[in-house]
């Protein structure tokens, strides 16, 4: 390799006597065509691959419109127990969409006062049935006043904080608001050991100490 | 029109019947018969044919050279066991193919399609297990043939980068049987894909957005369904067929390894210079 360099006397074209070379040509024809050829293939393959890719990916960065669900009167629901609702939860797949949310009146003697920090208070509380351990559905057990999923044994006190068992955090809410008399439940969120309101997260990702920053906010977020 | 040379068999080893006939006396003066003419041309078709082919595509050395390779002393059984994954991954691509002609990858109609192949279809519910059953095959299949590769020491050099492909194999038949097991849209496949998609979550930073790509979108929404379908029968069987001819190259380029019981034998000669 090294006898190779020494022969190449000049980098010009013309000084190697290369036929119809120019006056002050370094690239050689051949090396520019293969450099055209490649340049030619790779654009027509990152034509397809991209648009295809970004389409793949797509989702990931949508975000997603809030909805609002009208789950009855104000009059059905009270501050002390849990009224369990089914709604649509996400449109366009039938059943499978719906999902179960236990519904009460803000209580301030159950809920503090500061349930969420420097935010509105919702006026009802709705807890969403999604174990926060690997999503499968909780159940509200009166008589225990806790939340118990039957998939692992997760369970949760009733304001949704865990009591035993593997989950991570205390089980997501919904925002409420009441329009004309009729409570209607929004998008989701999760909330820390603390009850402090974060966006929506997957269930098993904690969101205590470093689980807040392990585990980012998603951009397919709703607004509410 | 060169003709290929076939091994031709030990003698004896051919029952009598099967063997060929001594050449008749000919008839006339030297014309065949039609018959025999026929005849002829009839045992001779194939040889013909495969001699046309190959003499446009000169696939029969590479043929001999995949096939006809040397193998060590002390090859057994086990070796046996990539050829069963092989075959376990044949009988999935061959019955899934069937089975995508019923099958409908949409929310409402999934279980209804698989229902219907289950109960109804002739022979549906035979294609359906050989499908549902043969995943379970492969997996441990793939896992046999993983520990043979191990204890027989088999992914020493110069076969580290055949070894790595075959961990890729295996996470890709990994994400076979994951994104599978939701097309039948029962309850227990729904919930869980819903648990596997949230384990997938757990991984720190990068997780909440796979999940994200896996379900298209922040819930398991109208599309989740018919993308596991996609990933299921395009985009991992093509990874999957394309890594097992990277494989199968290899295997056929370095060759198989002796059985670790064996000792490395020097030729005789040079045994003798070496004393």
């Amino acid at each position: 390799m090294p006898d190779k360099r020494e022969n190449i006397k000049s980098r010009y074209t013309a000084d190697r006597a290369i036929p119809g070379a120019f006056e002050g040509e370094t690239v050689t024809r051949r090396r520019f065509m293969v450099g055209t050829t490649h340049l030619a293939g790779a654009g027509a393959a990152l034509a397809f691959t991209l648009p295809a890719l970004a389409f793949a990916l797509g989702p990931v960065f949508e975000r997603q419109k809030a909805t609002w669900e009208d789950v009855g009167p104000e009059s059905a629901f009270n501050p002390d127990t849990y009224v369990p609702v089914n709604f649509t939860n996400i449109p366009g797949i039938g059943d499978v969409g719906r999902t179960t949310a236990y519904v009460r009146r803000f209580n301030p003697a159950l809920d503090g006062s500061s349930q969420h920090k420097g935010e509105a208070i919702q006026p009802y509380v709705a807890i969403s049935t999604r174990c926060a351990h690997l999503g499968c559905p909780v159940r509200y057990v009166p008589a225990a006043e806790r939340f118990i999923c039957p998939c692992h044994g997760g369970v949760y006190d009733k304001l949704g904080k865990v009591n035993g068992g593997p989950p991570v955090r205390p089980l997501d809410r919904f925002y409420t608001r009441v329009r004309a008399g009729r409570v209607q439940i929004g998008p989701r969120f999760s909330v820390n050991s603390q009850l402090n309101r974060f966006s929506p997260r997957d269930p098993a990702e904690p969101l205590d100490g470093i689980g807040q920053y392990a585990y980012p906010a998603r951009f397919s977020t709703a607004k509410p | 029109m060169p003709k290929i040379k076939l091994p031709s068999p030990p003698p004896g080893a051919v029952p009598k019947a099967l063997r060929p006939a001594p050449q008749r006396p000919q008839e006339g003066n030297g014309k065949k018969s039609l018959k025999d003419k026929l005849i002829h041309d009839g045992t001779e078709a194939g040889t013909t044919v495969v001699d046309w082919v190959d003499e446009r595509t000169s696939l029969s050395g590479a043929t001999r050279w995949a096939l006809f390779r040397k193998v060590p002393k002390g090859t057994n059984w086990f070796y046996t066991l990539g050829s069963a994954t092989l075959f376990a991954f044949l009988n999935q691509a061959v019955t899934g193919v069937i089975l995508a002609m019923y099958y409908d990858p949409s929310p409402t109609r999934a279980y209804e399609s698989i229902r219907y192949v289950t109960n109804e279809a002739f022979l549906g519910e035979f294609v359906r297990g050989m499908h549902k059953w043969g995943s379970s095959v492969m997996v441990i299949l793939i896992f046999l043939h993983m520990a043979r590769t191990f204890f027989f020491g088999a992914y020493k050099y110069p076969r580290e980068l055949n070894w790595v492909i075959g961990v890729v194999l295996l996470i890709l038949t990994m994400v076979m049987s994951f994104t599978g097991y939701l097309l039948p849209f029962d309850q227990r496949s729904y919930w869980a894909t819903i648990v596997g998609v949230n384990i997938n979550g757990t991984g720190a930073l990068i997780g909440p957005y796979l999940s994200d790509f896996l379900r298209a979108g922040p819930d398991f929404g109208a599309t989740t369904l018919s993308r596991f379908y996609a990933i299921h029968m395009m985009l991992i069987p093509g990874a999957i067929a394309a890594l097992i001819g990277a494989h199968l190259y290899l295997v056929a380029k370095l060759g198989t390894t002796a059985p670790p019981w064996l000792k490395a034998e020097s030729e005789p000669e040079l045994r003798e210079q070496e004393v």
